[in-house]
């Protein structure tokens, strides 16, 4: 009954999730999860009863044994003894009961998040680059962490709240009519009241704080903007100003919370008044049919129960409408969650792949008539042929930001051409494991991401079992050695998230020794040495020959000097390739390249010339 | 606590209020019971219908004033909140906008941003809880306990083994909790560092095939936070059942104590029922309070986490009597000047830069070179002094640095620096940050310089271009021109070009240098550089390296004489003479 009318009621009004799934099919995927704990969770139901009903009960207990204590030398001793020590064990066998209860809803609320979020972060690998290079980390890091944390509360909340307060209402209302019907009715009839007014109230304060939520966001984006950027605010001395736009948003915020704060904390107050009418009603009712009755029809001791069991009566009203919204609100939280857990993974390696070898790897890639874009409506790359012998070197040029990052997107197939094929030592591609294609490059990004770790760690990434003496001769063949040797524990000096405290330059040397220890067959370097100044980078550029001969490379960079030996240049613009041959043909053709290689001589001719 | 307790205090009458108020409402709950003892004792047992409807007017009465009084309260708790954080927020925005570059450091951006919103919120719901709630369950626990009293001294007693074993389980409880939820959360945190990591790294960690170790650890991450949160829930469930046993104890009690009583004539049965009464509302209070402590404790824990900001001290100080050496030596008088400096960082073991020693004339061009980490943003940091030196002294105009007001320094210095930041806005309210009241020419005359006139003059609206949050809508060439144009709109004496040509080709890093060497006023300027061609025209340069000058002097002097330059100008340059 409780699933059903989960359901059931949201849907009935039509509400739809931000991402314009119904509730329905959201909760279906829930139950999903839910499923593996099935068993336990028809335990907490049952649990979930028994301590609704004991609970119940106990007032009536009370009562009785109210009822036998009438008045002087009315007293029967042993009636109460007996009934206390009823009393006694049943509160007793309740609270067990409850927080066991209590713990069989936790398991199975926690297990179902860790399973959600192990769920989500194992399709995170297997989602395509794009879904990734198109969703910003933090908003799918939010989506793992705090959507999934809201969702669990909402979770929790459900199950201790929601089908006890049901169950609570039914059973007072059943226990109520076996002592007296005429005062249940008052009973059922006043209390709705009370959800009315809360829904009012609700309903007004809705948009209060959709306002108030709207301007923190702007508040927010604001601190984002400021607080991230304050060197550059102190610099020019902008302090002041931002303060006083600050306190403006501050201003606007502090009037909008207050009357949200103010108003939906009516809500409270309000049901509390109309749970007293409720209870005053009980009493008159109560008090009138005991002295008409001459406490026949109704006793002292069973008025003091019924006034008990108005006073639980309203209480479960109040929660299951606060569970309500908890609930929508969770639902909402966790349909974002199963946004990325449903997205579409990239294509699974055929059953059949092969498994590239780096024996087989003969450094011939070839690119044969390739078309692709990122979108259909902006076409980069078209018709492109290129083909690799064993040992050469291509290097890619041209301005920031002219999709030189591309031609690695599709190498690495972080990315997969929209037709054509790629081919390395004649297979395609597609037919190969991505692990091994992977495997096969030794790749060294401008974007030097390091993982929280020991700097060995992080050195031995691609070869786990290198001994200590393999990686410090790559460190020194990276040059990296030296300032290592320098950090607080050498090679055992953890990296914080993000490198940390090194320097951009420092944790670029660090991803090059990390290629250099395990030293694939062909090799990838975007920018590879952009951070690292230029005569660290000549000493590199010694190691990088040395790794270079013989192997197939790759070479991204926007310092001409360093491409100029390169076999095959493609020069890049607008994501489009638009020139392709070695050094001198492409002086010799005066185009692009050639105004790219004469503008890094423009001041020294200049300097000629005073 | 200070802070926060500085800020209530401005709202001393709400916060009285809220409470009284609160006060109010609870005194009149805890006669409910004593009317229905009355109703019971007198009306039941008279058989008196008129007393009966009076005394439920009287109920219904009482329901009124409690209604109003709980208004009351929850409008003086809601105002005296969101008043009182509305404050704190000013006070920790101002606070932090003022903190120097050595603070800001030490802190953290993501820490900073989290005290300025999801911590300041949670002080908010703390300070609105406890003003309505917080204070209402102690008051009515004792409350009950002495209208006990008043009722029947024997059968009271019982309240007063009662109610400390409930403020030991509960305060118990608590006490075990806090700790676990923060392992909870640093739990959580751990599951969260992963996943941050994993995405940002998501190419790296393809190309070397770590998918599976990746989910290996964050799968143990993730059992073990799973783990202590059950364990945690274990704990903290024990409160609602443990407390329900014990005040169903305590009624059994009362009523074992009172029967006597009840049989000797000492006592009715309606007192009875409100002592009874008493006890069930106690029990209601517990479980409202269990779950407001909650929220208060971690309200102190963020309130404490804004505290340890708040207290970090801002700004530098300002040396005002610092000796004016040749302050009156006019144009002859250095325009920077670095005596001796070294400069060690907080939190570093070594020192960044040591025995910085040079002094540079106006109208002078300096050019920094030398390796990743040598030092060269460091020693630039220092003339507009983000840093202060931890030996020697620093000194602008013959002036030490810190005998400046902060903005008066600034102000003498245009700097663009090596991260291109632009703020949301226009294109003009970006450049005014230069030069509040710059003029439209001034501020074309700057953009052309900069080599942004082209595609400014492109742009729908072109100064009143839109600029989004960071300049997203820019590319990273344009940012960076359009940061040179608002360091260049103030026509500052000094300028500092921190390798801010690095995200230009080098056709327009050409014209730029040209453009800087034509400006109509002559302004000293620093440029920092990894080209050497960036840097060959300069009148000084300083070569760096591991913080320590190595060279110094013109393009040619250094060739000669510095064996460091040479090697960076052959690296650049090797095979590229045609």
């Amino acid at each position: 009954m409780f699933l059903n009318k989960k359901k059931r009621k949201p849907v009935s009004k039509k509400m739809e999730l931000p991402s314009g799934v119904t509730y329905g099919q959201t909760v279906a995927k829930v139950l999903k999860y839910l499923n593996r704990y099935r068993w336990l969770f028809f335990f907490s139901l049952l649990l979930a009863v028994a301590v609704v009903a004991l609970t119940l009960y106990l007032p009536i207990l009370i009562g009785d044994a109210i009822d036998l204590a009438v008045g002087k030398g009315k007293v029967d001793f042993d009636g109460i003894l007996s009934i206390l020590v009823e009393i006694a064990v049943i509160a007793a066998v309740t609270g067990i009961l409850q927080w066991v209860m209590n713990v069989c809803n936790n398991k199975i609320a926690f297990g179902i998040v860790r399973k959600l979020r192990q769920d989500a972060f194992e399709k995170i690998q297997t989602l395509p680059l794009s879904y990734i290079d198109n969703h910003p980390v933090g908003d799918t890091v939010s989506r793992v962490i705090t959507d999934v944390d809201q969702f669990s509360d909402g979770l929790i909340m459900g199950f201790s709240q929601f089908f006890t307060s049901l169950l609570t209402i039914v059973g007072t209302i059943g226990f109520m009519l076996s002592i007296n019907p005429t005062i249940t009715a008052v009973v059922v009839l006043v209390t709705p009241l009370s959800l009315f007014v809360a829904a009012y109230i609700a309903k007004k304060t809705f948009n209060l704080f959709k306002e108030q939520s709207e301007i923190r966001a702007c508040q927010t984006s604001y601190i984002d903007e400021m607080i991230g950027n304050h060197k550059v605010v102190a610099a020019f001395s902008q302090e002041e100003n931002a303060i006083n736009t600050f306190d403006e948003i501050n201003v606007k915020l502090e009037k909008c919370s207050l009357k949200a704060l103010f108003y939906s904390s009516l809500t409270n107050p309000c049901t509390r008044f109309v749970n007293n009418l409720v209870y005053a009603g009980v009493a008159f009712a109560g008090a009138l049919i005991c002295i008409a009755s001459g406490q026949t029809a109704l006793t002292v001791g069973a008025l003091s129960s019924l006034l008990n069991y108005a006073n639980q009566y309203t209480k479960p009203f109040n929660e299951i409408s606060g569970v309500v919204t908890e609930l929508q609100n969770a639902l909402a939280c966790v349909s974002r969650l199963f946004e990325l857990i449903d997205a579409e993974s990239q294509i699974p390696d055929s059953e059949d792949a092969h498994e590239l070898s780096w024996d087989e790897v003969d450094g011939k890639v070839a690119i044969d008539n390739v078309s692709f874009s990122y979108t259909k409506d902006k076409e980069l790359i078209k018709d492109f042929n290129l083909s690799i012998e064993k040992g050469q070197r291509v290097a890619i040029v041209g301005p920031t930001g002219c999709g030189k990052t591309t031609v690695i997107n599709l190498l690495m197939r972080f990315y997969d051409v929209d037709s054509g094929k790629i081919t390395v030592s004649g297979y395609d591609i597609k037919n190969l494991t991505r692990a091994s294609l992977r495997k096969s490059y030794g790749m060294v990004l401008q974007d030097t991401w390091l993982k929280t770790g020991t700097v060995r760690d992080n050195i031995a990434m691609g070869k786990p079992d290198a001994t200590d003496d393999e990686i410090i001769a790559a460190a020194k063949q990276a040059h990296a050695h030296s300032f290592i040797r320098r950090l607080p524990e050498g090679y055992g000096t953890r990296i914080g998230e993000d490198g940390g405290q090194l320097s951009q330059g420092q944790k670029q040397l660090l991803c090059i020794a990390r290629v250099i220890l395990c030293l694939p067959p062909m090799l990838i370097l975007d920018e590879a040495t952009s951070s690292i100044d230029t005569r660290t980078e000549m000493k590199i550029q010694n190691a990088f020959a040395t790794m270079m001969k013989g192997r197939t490379s790759f070479i991204v960079a926007h310092r001409l000097s360093t491409i100029k030996e390169a076999d095959i240049i493609l020069v890049m613009k607008d994501g489009k390739i638009i020139e392709k041959g070695n050094h001198e043909e492409l002086i010799s053709r005066q185009g692009f390249y050639c105004d790219l290689w004469n503008s890094q001589f423009q001041t020294v001719e200049d300097n000629k010339q005073e | 606590m200070k802070y926060l307790l500085k800020y209530l205090g401005k709202y001393k009458l709400e916060s009285f209020f809220a409470p009284f108020f609160k006060l109010l409402e609870a005194c009149f709950d805890l006669i409910v019971p004593i009317v229905v003892k009355s109703i019971i004792d007198v009306g039941i047992a008279n058989g008196d219908n008129a007393y009966v409807v009076k005394s439920c007017i009287l109920l219904v009465a009482l329901g009124v004033v409690g209604l109003v009084c709980a208004v009351t309260a929850q409008y003086f708790a809601a105002r005296a909140a969101v008043g009182s954080v509305t404050g704190i927020r000013h006070e920790l925005f101002s606070h932090l906008q003022r903190l120097s570059y050595t603070e800001t450091d030490s802190i953290g951006t993501s820490s900073m941003i989290t005290r300025m919103t999801s911590d300041i919120n949670q002080v908010q719901t703390g300070i609105n809880m406890t003003l309505r709630l917080f204070l209402r369950s102690p008051i009515i626990v004792f409350g009950a306990m002495i209208m006990a009293f008043t009722i029947n001294a024997r059968s009271a007693l019982t309240f007063t083994v009662l109610v400390p074993v409930l403020a030991i389980i509960v305060f118990g409880i608590i006490l075990a909790g806090i700790p676990l939820y923060r392992k909870v959360q640093s739990k959580l945190d751990r599951v969260t560092a992963i996943t941050r990591e994993n995405l940002s790294g998501t190419r790296v960690i393809r190309a070397f095939n770590k998918e599976d170790d990746e989910i290996r650890e964050f799968d143990e991450a993730n059992k073990e936070h799973t783990s202590v949160q059950n364990f945690t829930g274990k704990i903290t469930a024990l409160m609602n059942p443990l407390t329900y046993v014990c005040v169903n104890l305590g009624i059994v009690a009362l009523i074992y104590v009172a029967a006597p009583d009840i049989d000797n004539g000492s006592m009715t049965q309606g007192e009875l029922v409100a002592m009874y009464n008493y006890m069930s509302q106690i029990l209601v209070e517990l479980v409202k309070l269990a779950n407001t402590i909650f929220t208060v404790t971690k309200a102190v824990a963020c309130g404490n986490r804004i505290q340890a900001v708040l207290d970090t001290p801002a700004g530098m100080e300002i040396k005002r009597n610092a000796e004016k050496t040749g302050a009156d030596c006019g144009i002859n008088c250095p325009a920077v000047e670095f005596k001796n400096v070294s400069l060690k960082y907080r939190s570093a073991g070594a020192q960044t830069l040591s025995g910085i020693d040079f002094s540079v004339k106006p109208g002078m061009t300096v050019g920094i070179i030398g390796g990743t980490g040598a030092g060269k943003t460091s020693l630039v940091n220092m003339i507009p002094r983000f840093y202060d030196a931890t030996q020697g002294e620093v000194r602008v105009f013959g002036k030490n640095v810190n005998g400046y007001e902060l903005k008066e320094l600034r102000k003498l210095i245009g700097i663009v620096p090596q991260k291109a930041v632009l703020f949301k806005g226009t294109i003009r309210s970006n450049l005014k940050w230069g030069k509040e009241d710059a003029t439209d020419e001034e501020m074309w005359k700057a953009l052309e310089i900069a080599q942004a006139r082209d595609f400014v003059e492109q742009k729908d609206g072109k100064l009143d271009a839109e600029v989004k949050q960071n300049g997203r809508n820019f590319s990273g060439g344009q940012r960076q021109r359009l940061c040179i144009a608002r360091a260049l709109v103030s026509r500052a004496p000094i300028l500092i070009f921190d390798d801010s040509s690095s995200a230009l080709d080098y056709a327009t890093d050409a014209r730029l240098r040209r453009a800087l060497a034509s400006l109509d006023y002559s302004p000293t300027v620093f440029i920092i550089s990894q080209r050497t061609s960036s840097i060959s025209h300069a009148d000084m340069i300083i070569v760096l390296e591991d913080g320590e000058f190595v060279g110094k002097g013109s393009h040619e002097e250094l060739l000669e004489s510095c064996p460091v330059y040479k090697e960076i100008y052959d690296s650049q340059f090797m095979g590229a003479t045609r």
